[in-house]
Parts: structure tokens; C-alpha cells; sequence
């Protein structure tokens, strides 16, 4: 394993943040994993750690193909972590948003820039990163459709689903976007936590990279098949809406199999305790995205089903 | 008491003011505590009898923490307020696209964080933000021309500059130099880029202009009132305002090869010590980067071409990277 710095940012009241790389092998850049770039993606930091300390048992076994260079980069905003912000400096940019970024721009995108020279050259890139609204996911796989999108190879991962989003304008600016745009194979790989840790979909996010890299042949691992990915547009899924807001009480989590008219949540008077809503399954299918705020403004969106999909 | 003027209501729909000038909400979205978000709009109509009278839109307060476009507001709505006699056609006020974040001094969405000015055009189906967005731009819609007022933020100080994206300039340009700034920048920053409101209006069909100046949280009267007078220039021009109006000034126009940037290389506490606003020679001092735990001047910043300095750093913290300048040369 070989750590290389990759950008250091000085401040005048703080230590320096250096985003570091820990390399495996050498040779062919192969494949780029990189944690979290928001300051509240702790479960994607965690998942990152694990797959530093794995990649480095293989390594030490020899189980890294030859020719072939992993880099991860566990953390990207390590000031944003430390202070619980979710957003960098005092601007508070999402440098997600500032991709490609400039080396001649503000810091976040000179930040960004640094970042994408670093990893542009490498054939996959997986990046560990998180929804803007809060809330639990399926373990899943989400591409942008760019039209260099391979669902194919995202299926490698073995993860219960790939998604694939139509980019809107806020997306060209996403390490995703511009990842693809520049030949890279990019997947971003979403697991069921932000800011808290799970342990149970952390270490199938570690094995879904694993599997994913010895499925290239990158690394030599013996490891279970996974899942045979269901793929799906998200302009597919169903959206549920609170019409009330509200105290949330959700009933299901990501993953729940529900049927139509099932109770989904019930939206709670803050001021009487009474119930202003109950939200009910419009369809059959399985939860891909359940709203986990305890708080519901009116419209949000409380769940997302897979329609007419069962486990 | 107040019964006849205000017509609140169980709704909050309406609050009427004058004979032809409404506030009207565009939309209204429940927040989770006994409160709602609401989009609300003055509009103002001629009180005469006019064939498809002509409309134009002032929006504002998209970011939180730029209050200048408030004050321009308010003035136009109290110059026509003062003389409706003049008015020839629909003028809708839009003070607070994000009126959270105005609330709370918070330049994003409060709430989620996000920045407003990069969500657009939103979307009528989706979640309670990109309702917002799309019933804005719903209404929006059948303007005539739009005027997206912005102050700077909190960290640099602007000239009353208009913005174009180079895709839409020939279209806007003749407005733009009625408008009575004192620089229109070509294909500048990100305010007129890709999921702006500015950028969303104008494939849409509805002219729309970024008009910049100030600086975050404070109002500067003077660069306020220079606007007003362009906006009425504009107005009287398209025929919708046959009052009086001042002698306005020819901007400069620039692309992004005139303008110089100056960004720090270093982190410290930025002192300025140029006039915003003024003509530099080259290797004039604009201002220096100095370490407040050492006592020692860090960098000395100097104009690397002579111009006008329209931007100039208020905020002194910087990192590497952050502007401390703009010279149009």
C-alpha cells in the first residue's frame, strides 16, 4: 500500500486538509473508489475505511493482479466531517456540485479539480455518496444516463439493483456526470445510512466493490455471487407524497414488501397528537426510498416504490 | 380594523392594497408546525383599459442573503404606487423566491441546504421544493421580459451589472443596455448558467436578465435606485410606463477576456485598500493578505492591468483560491 497526497487546502485557523490516497498495485489505474465529499456521509466513510483495510490484506497476500492499481480516497471533505457540517468552508459548497471544478477557480473547485485530475485516468470509478433528502435506500447502484452508462457492468457488483437517473441540470455538476464524461466507467453506490453507521449494509457495500474488482479482474478473491441486479429507471418508480405535514411515523423501510392500500406512515398533528394522514400503498411493490426525517413538510416525498415488484 | 384592505382569509390567498395592486400567492406548501411556505407576488395592472397590456417580472430573493433586489422592490412598487396614471401595463413583484432563507440569513434553502438558483425549472410532480420552483416559473411564464435581481454575497462587493450567458445575448443585449448598470459581463459566472432561473426563463421564451450589485446583507440605496431608474427605462421603453423617466448611461460591455480575476494564493486575513468602484493603473496596491498570529504581511496584491475595479473582497478571511478582485480592463 502506498498513500499519496492528493491536495492539501491550508487554513489560517485550522491544520491543513490533505484528501490522501491509499494505493494498491501498480500499474493499469484499474479502479477508483472515493468516500464521502459532504460532511455527513459517515456510513461512507466508514464503508471506505473497510475497504482500505481489506484491499490491504489482499495486497499483502499478493492477491492484486499484476499490472493492475486500485486507488481509494477515503475522504474527500475531512473539514466539513469534523465540524458536522454537511456543506464545505464557509460558503457552504457542495462540492458535488462543483465538479469539473477549475484550478484556477474558488477553493471547492479547485478542490474538485485536483480530485478529477487525480482519478479521471482510471477505467471504473465508484463513488460513495448520498440523497439530498433524508432517508433510506435499498443497497443500490445508480448511474447517470449519458450515454456512456453500462448497466451491464454495474451488475457486477451483485447489489439487489442498478438505477439509472436522466440527468437534470443540477446533475452536470456531479463527480457521477463528469466522471462519465470523461470515459471513466462511473457508478454511484448508495447503501441505507448517511450519517449514522450500519453495519450490516456497510460490509455489503465493502463486498459489492470487492466482488465487483475481482469480477474485473483486478484482484483474485473468493467471494459469494451477490445478487442478479434488477435494473430500473428511476423516472419508473412511484413516488408517494405526505398532502399533510406533520409529525412522520413511518410504518415500512427500504426493502419492505408492500401491497396496495397498505399502511405506509401516518402523519401526526404536532399540536393534538391526531392523525392528519395516513399514507397508503397506491401500488404493489417493494420500497426503495423511505423518507426517515421525523419531521414531513407537505409534498415531500415519503416513499418511493418499485411498482409491482415483489421480493 | 383591518377588514376591507386585507383579505387574508382562512387562505392567506390575497392582500389587497390598491384598487389595481394585489398580493397574490403563487403557491403555499405546509411546513410541519402549524405554519406555510409561501411565494407571494405584488401585482400591479394598469387601471386602464388596454388590449393584451404588456408584463413584465422583477424576482428577487432567491438567495437568502441578498437583500439589495428587496429595496429595488419596493421602490418600483411605491413609484407606481405614487404615479399609476403612468402605468400601460402588468408589472408582478416577486420579493422572495426563497423567503425561508431571507428570514433566516441563510443564502440556501433552509431546511435542505440546497442553492435555490441551482434547482431550477423544478418540476410540478415532485417534492415540496421542485413544486415551488415550477409554480414560479408557471407564473412566470407570458412575461414579456424578467429581471432576476441578485446582490453579491457576503464576500465581495458588485458594480449594478447585468449578466448574459452568450447563448441568449443578442436577444437581451438591447435590453440590457437600456437598464442603466455600469457593465454588462458576457458569459460570466454561474448565476447564468445551467439551472438558474435566469437560464430556465430564457429557453422557456421569457427574457430574462441577471442584474447584480451590492453586496450580502446590506441594501446600498444609490446602486438601488440606479437599477430603478434602468428598469423604468426598460418599462417606458417596451411601452408599459409613459411617466417620466431619467437619462440613463451606456454600460461597458465586456466578454470574460476583459476581465481580470484576483484570486489569493495564500490563506490569511485580507485587508483592501483600493476603492471599489474606481479606476486602477497597473501595479496599483488593491489591498494585502496578512497572518494575524505572526504579525507578517503574507502578499502584497497589486492590479496586474489598469481598469475598473467593480469587484472587490469585503469579506476578509480567505483561503487559496478565494477572489479578492475583478478589474475590467
Amino acid at each position: 500500500m502506498f498513500v499519496k497526497d492528493i491536495y492539501t487546502l491550508h487554513s489560517t485557523y485550522r491544520e491543513d486538509m490533505t484528501v490522501r490516497g491509499y494505493q494498491f498495485g501498480k500499474g493499469e489505474k484499474s479502479a477508483c473508489i472515493v468516500g464521502p465529499i459532504r460532511g455527513d456521509e459517515i456510513q461512507q466513510l466508514y464503508i471506505c475505511s473497510q475497504l482500505v483495510r481489506a484491499l490491504k490484506e489482499i495486497e499483502g497476500n499478493g492477491c492484486i493482479s499484476a499490472g493492475r492499481q486500485v486507488l481509494v480516497i477515503p475522504v474527500v471533505n475531512a473539514y466539513s466531517v469534523n465540524i458536522n457540517e454537511r456543506f464545505f468552508g464557509v460558503k457552504e459548497t457542495d462540492i458535488n456540485r462543483n465538479v469539473p471544478g477549475s484550478n484556477y477557480g474558488e477553493p471547492a473547485a479547485r478542490l474538485a479539480d485536483s480530485l478529477l485530475a487525480e482519478i479521471k485516468e482510471y477505467a471504473y470509478g465508484i463513488q460513495f455518496t448520498s440523497f439530498y433528502i433524508q432517508g433510506e435506500f435499498v443497497p443500490h447502484v445508480r448511474m447517470m444516463e449519458t450515454g456512456y452508462q453500462n448497466t451491464s457492468l454495474a451488475n457486477l457488483f451483485g447489489l439487489p439493483y442498478v438505477v439509472v437517473r436522466k440527468p437534470t441540470p443540477i446533475d452536470t455538476k456531479t463527480l457521477n456526470y463528469n466522471w462519465q464524461d470523461e470515459m471513466t466507467a462511473a457508478f454511484s453506490v448508495y447503501t441505507n445510512q448517511n450519517y449514522r453507521i450500519d453495519e450490516d449494509s456497510a460490509r455489503q457495500a465493502v463486498a459489492a466493490v470487492l466482488r465487483f474488482l475481482k469480477r474485473m479482474g483486478i484482484i483474485r478473491y473468493d467471494s459469494h455471487s451477490g445478487f442478479i441486479s434488477h435494473v430500473l429507471y428511476e423516472s419508473d418508480l412511484s413516488n408517494v407524497s405526505a398532502e399533510k405535514a406533520g409529525i412522520f411515523r413511518g410504518l415500512v423501510h427500504a426493502g419492505d414488501d408492500v401491497r396496495y392500500g397498505m399502511e405506509l406512515a401516518k402523519i401526526i398533528d404536532p399540536y393534538d397528537g391526531s392523525v392528519r394522514e395516513t399514507i397508503t400503498a397506491p401500488t404493489d411493490g417493494i420500497v426503495f426510498f423511505a423518507h426517515s426525517g421525523s419531521l414531513v413538510c407537505q409534498k415531500d416525498t415519503a416513499y418511493r416504490l418499485i411498482h409491482r415488484l415483489h421480493e | 380594523m383591518l377588514q376591507g384592505i386585507y383579505f387574508f382569509g382562512a387562505s392567506f390567498s390575497k392582500k389587497r392594497i390598491g384598487e389595481k395592486s394585489m398580493i397574490e400567492t403563487v403557491i403555499k406548501m405546509e411546513l410541519p408546525v402549524g405554519e406555510h411556505i409561501a411565494i407571494r407576488k405584488n401585482r400591479i395592472v394598469t387601471n386602464k383599459d388596454i388590449r393584451n397590456p404588456g408584463r413584465i417580472t422583477l424576482v428577487s430573493g432567491t438567495h437568502g442573503d441578498e437583500l439589495e433586489g428587496q429595496y429595488i422592490c419596493y421602490e418600483v412598487s411605491r413609484r407606481i404606487n405614487e404615479h399609476p396614471e403612468y402605468l400601460e401595463g402588468i408589472v408582478d413583484i416577486f420579493p422572495a423566491l426563497n423567503p425561508l432563507g431571507i428570514d433566516m440569513a441563510h443564502r440556501s434553502v433552509p431546511g435542505i441546504n440546497m442553492d435555490l438558483n441551482r434547482m431550477f425549472p423544478g418540476d410540478a410532480n415532485g417534492d415540496i421544493n421542485e413544486r415551488i420552483i415550477a409554480a414560479i416559473i408557471d407564473d412566470i411564464i407570458g412575461s414579456d421580459i424578467c429581471f432576476d435581481l441578485h446582490a453579491s454575497d457576503i464576500f465581495v462587493r458588485e458594480i449594478p451589472q447585468v449578466r448574459l450567458s452568450e447563448e441568449f445575448a443578442e436577444r437581451l443585449m438591447p435590453f440590457a443596455k437600456l437598464t442603466n448598470v455600469d457593465m454588462i459581463w458576457m458569459n460570466a459566472t454561474a448565476t447564468v448558467h445551467e439551472a438558474t432561473l435566469a437560464h430556465s426563463l430564457n429557453t422557456m421564451g421569457v427574457p430574462t436578465m441577471v442584474i447584480e450589485l451590492g453586496q450580502g446583507h446590506s441594501i446600498n440605496t444609490e446602486y438601488g435606485n440606479q437599477v430603478v431608474e434602468g428598469i423604468f427605462n426598460v418599462m417606458h421603453e417596451m411601452g408599459l410606463w409613459k411617466g417620466p423617466t431619467a437619462a440613463v448611461q451606456t454600460p461597458a460591455t465586456s466578454g470574460d477576456g476583459e476581465v481580470e480575476f484576483i484570486r489569493s494564493d495564500v490563506c490569511g486575513l485580507f485587508l483592501s485598500m483600493a476603492q471599489h468602484n474606481h479606476y486602477l493603473k497597473k501595479g496599483e496596491l488593491i489591498g494585502r493578505i496578512v497572518d494575524p498570529y505572526s504579525g507578517e504581511t503574507l502578499r502584497d496584491i497589486f492590479a496586474g492591468k489598469s481598469g475598473l475595479l467593480f469587484t472587490l473582497r469585503i469579506y476578509p478571511v480567505v483561503y487559496e483560491g478565494d477572489l479578492l478582485a475583478r478589474i475590467l480592463t
